[in-house]
């Protein structure tokens, strides 16, 4: 196994997902065939070869500093669950 | 049982540009909320962020201003975590491949030079602003502030004393304003500082448990916190406990530190390198140009004021701080005022009516308080009227001279119509002339006031212990 059901629970606790004992046991089998299969690249010999964490080798986009115009903000919030005309509302948390 | 106390600082320097980081919003402080935001920064589906070329130029211009290296390839990277003020769940940060790494700065406590070193400096975004409902279980969230460009300065934990932290954190912020890349200003939050501290018994090699301080918006409440946190650390490890590594919020209203309730999990931040932002590689020709750009820093404009106008270290300390203030000073050099005259009368009267404000909201031109220092270097006016002229000039930014002129307050030095005074005076206090003839040379003190009341303190001072030299003593 590449990955434990305590493992899973500690991920999904950290990006706030409630699963059931049900979904436990399918995710933990599911992330495990993923990881076996990445695991798979390990099995090539890069020695020599420079580490990349990018596709492609372009460097610098940048722009240059300048304001843009914004939202109006009726849309910035128009996805919200609540909200109260200016504010996004959330469960209080300290 | 003795103790050494380690230091280290993180500061977050929020750079000066007109958009964010990663997208065209203003970085406007005070706007209405939620009106400076866009897909990008409200991390929308689907969008691809842009590095603003201006923060990688002020993060290599405070790298090199810090004798830091400039790391030549660097990358931004994901800093996963929840919290309703990162719409994105993740903040865009710097990792493994910081941009600035290895810098040091020179600090100065009790006349004793000393360098603290700078582990790295990171470019990354700030999180948006809660605000708590005072009755209902409700947080509500702006996110005009997501995405403003930061510079992250993490120092080696080489200060000893709450006073070297001080020192340190003026230091940072001196050169970012001499740099003109942030406005450092703490109540706003575009200058922010957290501190680790621990304590360990003399002698001893390994670190004891830090904590780590927050929510200290302020140089003075930085100092405090930390003074409060040696006592408290001290007094724990005195008594054979433990320090328990945790966050503490400052709370300047009790002046204490204060276990944060409910903290996060231990961090568990699962950085990866983000896909969404090329890699940046910086030229030596990039860096030379910065470089030619730089302008003079605190540490040498302090050493050219005391070489150039022969001003105590105290002095140049101080004035050098701010880079306004020294601006100030420098303008204020017109011919007939001495510079240590000018320094004592901008570091005693000026600084202490200004009452903590900005020198840019002064009223008195430099120019002016050069004019002034002039006129008693002249003679024109004693230092004591001086005083109420610069009064004046706090009041009204008048010139000097319009006021002197007005108020009719040029000093009298004419010997003969003293003189005609100092004779009156004599004669009406014969007692008193007597007892001075006799020995009783305190009363020059009253003569001179006699004098001074009658000529509504415009008798040249010196003149008029002459005078009354003369008129009693024959």
């Amino acid at each position: 196994m590449k990955i434990t059901v305590e493992e899973v629970l500690h991920v999904a606790h950290l990006a706030r997902l409630n699963l059931n004992e049900e979904e436990l046991v399918k995710m933990t089998g599911q992330l495990d065939t993923i990881l076996s299969y990445v695991d798979k690249l390990s099995e090539l010999d890069t020695t020599g070869i420079e580490p990349t964490t990018h596709a492609h080798n372009s460097v610098n986009a940048f722009r240059e500093d300048g304001v843009v115009t914004s939202l109006p903000r009726e849309e910035s919030l128009a996805n919200a669950p609540e909200e109260n005309g200016e504010m996004f509302k959330v469960p209080r948390i300290i | 049982m003795e103790f050494e106390i380690v230091i280290g600082l993180e500061i977050h320097a929020q750079l000066k540009t007109e958009s964010k980081i990663f997208c065209g919003c203003s970085t406007k402080f005070g706007s209405p909320p939620n009106t400076n935001t866009c897909p990008v920064c409200l991390g929308l589906p689907g969008v691809l962020p842009v590095l603003n070329k201006k923060v990688v130029e002020y993060s290599i211009k405070m790298g090199l201003a810090t004798n830091s290296t400039i790391n030549r390839f660097n990358q931004f990277a994901r800093k996963n975590y929840f919290y309703p003020d990162l719409p994105k769940g993740y903040q865009t940060s710097q990792f493994d491949l910081p941009i600035v790494e290895h810098g040091e700065v020179e600090i100065e406590v009790d006349g004793t030079t000393k360098r603290i070193g700078i582990t790295r400096m990171h470019m990354e975004e700030d999180a948006g602003k809660l605000m708590h409902d005072e009755r209902d279980p409700v947080s509500y969230v702006d996110l005009n502030r997501t995405g403003t460009p930061l510079l992250e300065i993490v120092s080696e934990p080489d200060m000893r004393s709450p006073e070297e932290a001080y020192a340190y954190l003026k230091k940072i912020h001196a050169i970012l304003r001499y740099l003109d890349i942030c406005d450092g200003n703490m109540q706003e939050g575009s200058f922010r500082c957290d501190a680790n501290i621990s304590l360990r018994p003399w002698g001893q090699k390994e670190f004891g448990t830090r904590t780590e301080l927050k929510n200290m918006n302020s140089f003075r409440n930085v100092q405090n916190a930390l003074e409060y946190e040696v006592r408290r650390q001290r007094d724990l490890l005195l008594d054979g406990e433990k320090v328990v590594q945790e966050t503490l919020l400052w709370n300047p209203d009790t002046n204490r530190t204060e276990s944060m309730r409910g903290k996060e999990d231990a961090h568990d931040y699962r950085y990866f390198p983000c896909p969404d932002l090329v890699p940046i590689e910086i030229s030596d020709a990039w860096v030379e140009e910065i470089k030619k750009t730089l302008p003079e820093l605190p540490d040498d404009r302090k050493a050219r004021f005391i070489s150039q106008y022969e001003l105590p270290d105290y002095d140049a300390v101080i004035l050098t701080s701010d880079r306004e203030l020294a601006d100030y000073f420098e303008s204020s050099l017109i011919p007939g005022a001495t510079p240590k005259k000018v320094s004592n009368w901008i570091m005693t009267e000026l600084l202490r009516e200004l009452k903590g404000e900005s020198i840019e909201t002064c009223k008195v031109a430099p120019t002016q308080l050069g004019g002034l220092i002039a006129m008693i270097d002249k003679g024109t006016i004693s230092g004591k009227i001086a005083k109420t002229v610069f009064f004046e000039m706090m009041a009204s930014g008048k010139d000097p001279e319009v006021i002197v002129k007005e108020k009719n307050l040029v000093q009298v030095s004419d010997e003969g119509e003293l003189m005609a005074i100092v004779e009156e005076i004599v004669a009406a206090n014969p007692e008193q002339a007597e007892d001075f003839r006799n020995g009783k040379t305190k009363l020059m003190g009253y003569f001179v006031g006699q004098l001074m009341q009658r000529t509504k303190g415009k008798a040249n001072p010196k003149l008029a212990n002459d005078l009354f030299n003369k008129a009693l003593n024959g």
